[in-house]
């Protein structure tokens, strides 16, 4: 089999201000979009801890807060910041083509 | 606290939330001495707030609560007792004593022993078809009843209570929740709150009965009755009793260490013995932004005060200064709490109870004290900086959902 992997098309770049972000499902996957100064990023949505979205909480410098327990993760590597937080959530690649972000995903 | 240099041996006496966090923050702090964390139950450090949720609806398993996994204390050099019952504390020897035989000298010593659930002073209250909830083993045994048109009759309709009601009827129980108070959750939240759990449970089929004092349980062989003063009996198949919980405080208390309704510290989790410090549910601590002592059986507590404490005893650290806060989650609704308050003199509503998401606000003196959302977690970062503020706001603006929360922080 041939690279699967596709670039999706998920948002308008102008759907998400600076210092904002937004959530965006694709297929079966949640995704979290953050603009940070310009730059757009997107890890998984879902928190490793127990069930949130991240894009219902609180986004803070460079890390998201979850809105559930206030565990932490810092946006650009996805890394957990201490408790309650047992893992880190997966990054994902991101771009802006034109006017639209695009994420790759699996192909299914 | 330069008595704890970093070879000293710290013993932390109760493997639950706190003491598993304090534990991990040792290492974290730099701590690189000697760590015992000696716990009675048979599980490594585990979150409790999924027992009466999803543990209690049979939609995870129990390890999955766990904060690591029983290896991972190993790997961190921390040993992990577990099966380990402390029975007593040798302040000028500084040994704990164990019940298996044997004893632990410490340098310094850790109290996160936790709480217990309050069990029923009445007749019947400790009988077979009577259930507490507490820890897992005590969730694994409930839930085994919980079967698809049991009757179940819960006293209590504090959080536990109502928890244990949304988690039944969704397996399929028949639910009459007793409640002493005319309102769910008098102890804890504001009257408007309690109103509008009582609407959601009721409206779940739970037959919630409230201003009702039980006088005693009656098992009669094949079910239960529970006697009413001034009413019909419940008779249900099972039982389960929330009415609160009650501080493990007695080994310290023998040990002369000074207790009032919890184990009294101040800010860095300090008791009366400088080489003996607490945290998590156990403690009545100062909490300085409030500027009063205050006993909290919260999740919160349990980790940042656990977390914070270790830092004072490896020598690091800052004051245990947060707005309480807690959690809940029945049915569809999840419920945050911010603040203690002992009184309010007004209430503030942004948006209205019967919208799906909405925050209701308690002032005194113009100040926001305490803070409630339902499905409106965003509101609950807001809601503690504003706590924390002390600061005046305008009430019009505060219900004004036109108006963001965090303009109102700034
Ligand atoms: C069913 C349930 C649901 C909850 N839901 C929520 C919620 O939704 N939101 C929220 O904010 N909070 C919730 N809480 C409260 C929260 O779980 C507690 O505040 C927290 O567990 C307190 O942590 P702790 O470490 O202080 O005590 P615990 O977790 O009780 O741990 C104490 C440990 O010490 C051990 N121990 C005690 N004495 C000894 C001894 N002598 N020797 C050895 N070991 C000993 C005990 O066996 C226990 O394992 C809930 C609690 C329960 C029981
Ligand atoms: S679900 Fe995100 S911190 Fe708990």
């Amino acid at each position: 089999m041939a690279d699967n992997d596709a670039w999706v098309t998920v948002a308008e770049r102008a759907a998400i201000a600076d210092g904002e972000m937004k959530g965006v499902t694709v297929g079966s996957q949640e995704i979290a979009l953050y603009n940070l100064k310009g730059e757009i990023y997107a890890t998984d949505n879902l928190c490793s801890h127990a069930f949130a979205f991240l894009t219902d909480g609180w986004l803070d410098g460079e890390e998201v807060e979850c809105p559930l327990h206030a565990g932490r993760f810092e946006i650009k590597t996805g890394k957990g910041m201490g408790p309650p937080i047992p893992c880190d959530v997966k990054t994902i690649p991101v771009r802006v083509e034109g006017d639209n972000i695009q994420v790759k995903v699996a192909a299914s | 606290m330069s008595e704890t240099a970093s070879d000293k041996h710290i013993v932390i006496l109760g493997a639950g939330h706190a003491g598993g966090r304090a534990a991990e923050a040792l290492r974290q702090a730099g701590h690189k001495g000697r760590v015992t964390l000696l716990g009675a139950e048979n599980h490594p450090p585990y979150e409790r707030p999924p027992l009466s949720k999803e543990l209690l609806a049979g939609a995870i398993a129990h390890e999955k609560t766990y904060l690591h996994p029983e290896e991972w204390y190993a790997e961190q050099g921390i040993d992990l007792k577990l099966g380990a019952n402390a029975v007593g504390i040798d302040r000028k020897a500084r040994r704990v004593a164990l019940e298996a035989g044997g004893d632990i000298s410490y340098d310094a010593l850790l109290l996160t022993t936790g709480a217990r659930a309050r069990r029923l002073p009445l007749p019947g209250g400790n009988g077979k078809r009577v259930f507490y909830l507490r820890d897992i083993a005590d969730t694994l045994a409930l839930r085994e009843k919980l079967t698809e048109g049991v009757r179940l009759a819960i006293i209590g309709a504090g959080f536990i209570g109502l928890e244990i009601a949304a988690t039944a009827r969704k397996r399929g129980v028949a639910v009459t929740v007793i409640e002493l108070a005319p309102t769910p959750l008098a102890r804890v939240a504001a009257p408007e709150i309690g109103e509008f759990l009582a609407t959601l449970h009721r409206g779940k089929g739970v037959d919630l009965r409230t201003g009702l004092k039980v006088t005693a349980i009656e098992d009669t062989g094949s079910e239960v009755r529970v006697l009413v003063e001034g009413g019909e009996p419940v008779v249900a198949d099972y039982v389960a009793i929330g009415i609160g919980a009650q501080p493990n405080v007695e080994i310290a208390q023998a040990a002369g260490i000074e207790v009032r309704d919890g184990i009294l510290v101040d800010e860095f989790g300090r008791t009366n013995d400088p080489a003996i410090f607490a945290a998590g549910d156990v403690t009545r601590h100062l909490n300085p932004l409030l500027g009063r002592h205050v006993r909290l059986e919260a999740w919160q507590n349990a980790q940042n005060q656990g977390i914070a404490v270790a830092k004072a005893i490896a020598g690091s650290g800052a004051a245990f200064a947060e707005v309480p806060w807690f959690w809940t989650d029945q049915f569809e609704v999840n419920l945050q709490m911010a603040g203690a308050p002992d009184r309010w003199d007004r209430v503030v509503w942004r948006g209205e109870p019967t919208e799906p998401a909405f925050t209701l606000f308690q002032l005194l003196e113009g100040k926001v004290v305490a803070a409630v959302t339902i499905n409106n977690m965003r509101d609950m970062r807001f809601a503690r900086m504003l706590i924390q503020s002390g600061k005046i706001v305008d009430p019009a603006a505060l219900g004004d959902k036109a108006v963001k929360l965090q303009d109102l922080v700034r």
